[in-house]
């Protein structure tokens, strides 16, 4: 049975929770409440009077083809962030889990991309693939292919998955391997006396056995790849070539503090945060009824 | 079924050695289990024969053909563990159809095969839960069933009782043996209990540090115990050990004698090796009396119910028959003529 602490008076209970509630409330609740209010108007360049426009802004941004356009440039973003990630997470941290000797180096040279902040994360890449200066577009050039995503939009998005992908695979390396390590050895040794091959007990035990991390680490990705991957769209396409990375966070602060027009960006976020809500939603539902073998 | 032959098996885990060459033919259908405390390498001893611990130096054949290097999967065998190692998204009838599945059997015999092995272990009512919804005894029958459907020539057993209670590993006990009489397959057995080790062995091997001390029938080494070590470790209350010099032997080289509680007798007589009484613990159809020496070691005689009980902190004499004591030299080996 779970032991629960029970309060006779009110006072205290509340004031435990206080610091809690007041952070939610500056920070949270405030700039959303902001936010959904904002998105009802359309205010003038100067900021000086604000237009009742009702949903007008949400209509406007929903028959509007650039925006429908960051929407799957978003989802295409997003689906190679993750699977990027999460793929070669998954293979290193397999490698890692059959490693006996010098696992811990392995391990902690494999941590270390995530201390890297995403916009400096987008830098190193920026300068790795710069189309004049660049390793490794030099090196592209000499095996005659001429890179450059400042004009290529396929380019540009293969980039900025690669420079968001790669912090993130420590993170999920992390996880994979603590997911790989829980599995009873036994388990694996019986499916090998039972006649399995590496391959087969990887497809019919240790992937069935490794969903519960799968998944978390799949909504995780997600909501990294729709949201904190600001800086390093920003540092290496600013959106662009021709809005072919412009994804919806991207759009938000592209459209309101470059294009001024703060009441559609306020009517995004609002978009956004819906969809935040949904995955946080799915996340927690599934975090409740997780799977205990 | 086949045989097993285990050829001056050695293994060492970097500089460290954990078997120093055990040598053991097993027969086509012998049920044989070895015994030991922990870390003296029982376990590792069977998953070398099952493929899981490479072998250093020596042969491991089973049926005639040296396995050495042989993947598990390719040895002809099936294991139960300790914790039952199902897997645990799969329900009882996958669990026990993996292997067969595997080896790409038709899907109407592995149906068969599942079923008639279920009915051997009563497990029909649950082939379709998962294991977290069964309880100790069935998962552990679950692991046997998967051992069994692939109709393998060698069955190895590591601890596979010691996480049921008390009531339950006395009940599987029964049912493991049953099960192997009724299927014939050799069989290997590793525990640390040695009243399993008694009850289910057709010969046992006594490990001790990395050694077999001793492989025989479990009465044969009930009753002439090789070492120092096998005496004490086999039979419970244990040995009483008692110094050679205190007991008046004068055979040369015995530092040790020992000599079985049920073979110790309380006599009111004056006799070379007296105690204290310490207490005593009726059991019903036996009671144990344990003394103290004058020399601080504790002694146990077992006697029967209907003998007098004696007071606690009188004093007892101690006597036995000769031919019921057991001499052990310096390094524990035995140093008299075995009778018989």
């Amino acid at each position: 049975m779970e032991k629960r602490v029970t309060f006779k008076g009110l006072w205290l209970p509340l004031l435990l929770v206080l610091p809690q509630i007041v952070i939610t409330a500056v920070f949270f609740f405030y700039p959303a409440g902001q936010a959904i209010w904002q998105s009802l108007f359309i205010p003038d360049p100067f900021g000086l009077s604000m237009q009742y426009v009702g949903l007008g802004n949400f209509e406007y941004l929903l028959g509007n083809s650039y925006y429908r356009a960051s929407f799957v440039t978003t989802a295409v973003f997003s689906i190679l962030v993750t699977v990027v990630s999460m793929g070669i997470a998954l293979y290193l941290a397999v490698l890692a889990d059959r490693l006996i000797k010098g696992s811990g180096v392995y391990r902690t040279l494999l941590i270390w991309p995530y201390a890297v902040a995403p916009a400096v994360a987008g830098v190193l890449w920026l300068f790795m693939f710069n189309t004049r200066v660049g390793v490794v577009t030099w090196y592209l050039g000499v095996l005659g292919y001429d890179w450059n995503h400042v004009l290529n939009g396929g380019e540009a998005m293969g980039l900025v998955v690669v420079a968001s992908a790669w912090g993130r695979i420590s993170y999920n390396f992390l996880f994979f391997l603590a997911g790989l390590q829980s599995i009873p050895k036994s388990v694996i040794e019986a499916a090998a006396i039972d006649g399995a091959h590496f391959w087969t007990r990887f497809r019919t035990i240790v992937f069935p056995l490794l969903s519960p991390t799968t998944f978390f680490l799949l909504v995780v990705n997600i909501v990294y790849a729709f949201f904190e991957t600001f800086g390093v769209i920003h540092t290496i396409t600013s959106g662009g070539p021709q809005q072919s990375t412009t994804i919806l966070v991207y759009k938000v602060f592209s459209d309101g503090f470059v294009g001024q027009d703060l009441g559609s960006s306020a009517a995004q976020s609002v978009i956004l945060l819906v969809i935040v809500g949904l995955l946080t939603i799915v996340q927690f539902k599934y975090i409740e009824r997780r799977v205990h073998y | 079924m086949a045989t097993v032959s285990l050829e001056a098996i050695r293994k060492s885990f970097g500089s460290t050695d954990v078997i120093h060459g055990v040598d053991i033919d097993i027969e086509d259908g012998e049920f044989i289990v070895i015994v030991g405390p922990s870390g003296c390498g029982k376990s590792t001893l069977l998953r070398m024969v099952a493929g899981l611990e490479t072998v250093t130096s020596g042969e491991v054949c089973i049926g005639g053909n040296r396995v050495n290097d042989l993947e598990p999967m390719d040895r002809d065998i099936a294991m139960v563990f300790q914790n039952y190692a199902l897997y645990p998204h799969m329900t009882v009838f996958d669990n026990m159809a993996y292997g067969l599945k595997i080896a790409g059997t038709a899907k109407d015999e592995i149906v068969e095969r599942v079923d008639s092995a279920a009915r051997l272990l009563q497990l029909e009512d649950y082939l379709k839960r998962r294991p977290r919804e069964l309880s100790g005894g069935q998962r552990q029958r679950v692991a046997m069933g998967r051992a069994i459907v692939r109709k393998p020539s060698v069955f190895l057993f590591d601890e596979p009782l010691s996480n049921l209670d008390a009531k339950l590993r006395v009940q599987m006990r029964l049912e493991i043996k049953q099960l192997q009489r009724r299927l014939g397959v050799t069989s290997l057995y590793v525990t640390h209990d040695q009243v399993e080790a008694m009850t289910l062995a057709d010969r046992m091997i006594v490990m001790n540090g990395g050694i077999a001390d001793q492989i025989g029938a479990p009465l044969e080494v009930y009753a002439n115990p090789a070492t120092e070590f096998v005496a004490g470790f086999i039979g419970s209350p244990p040995t009483n050990f008692l110094k050679a010099q205190s007991a008046e032997v004068t055979i040369p080289g015995a530092v040790t004698l020992g000599i079985r509680p049920e073979h110790l007798l309380l006599t009111s007589e004056p006799s070379p090796v007296a105690g204290t009484v310490l207490y005593s613990e009726a059991l019903g159809a036996e009671t144990l009396v344990h003394l103290r020496l004058p020399d601080a070691s504790l002694v146990t005689v077992r006697q029967g119910a209907t003998e007098p009980l004696p007071a606690e902190g009188t004093s007892a004499g101690l006597t036995w028959d000769a031919s019921e004591q057991m001499l052990f030299d310096a390094e524990g080996r035995r140093c008299d003529q075995p009778a018989a």
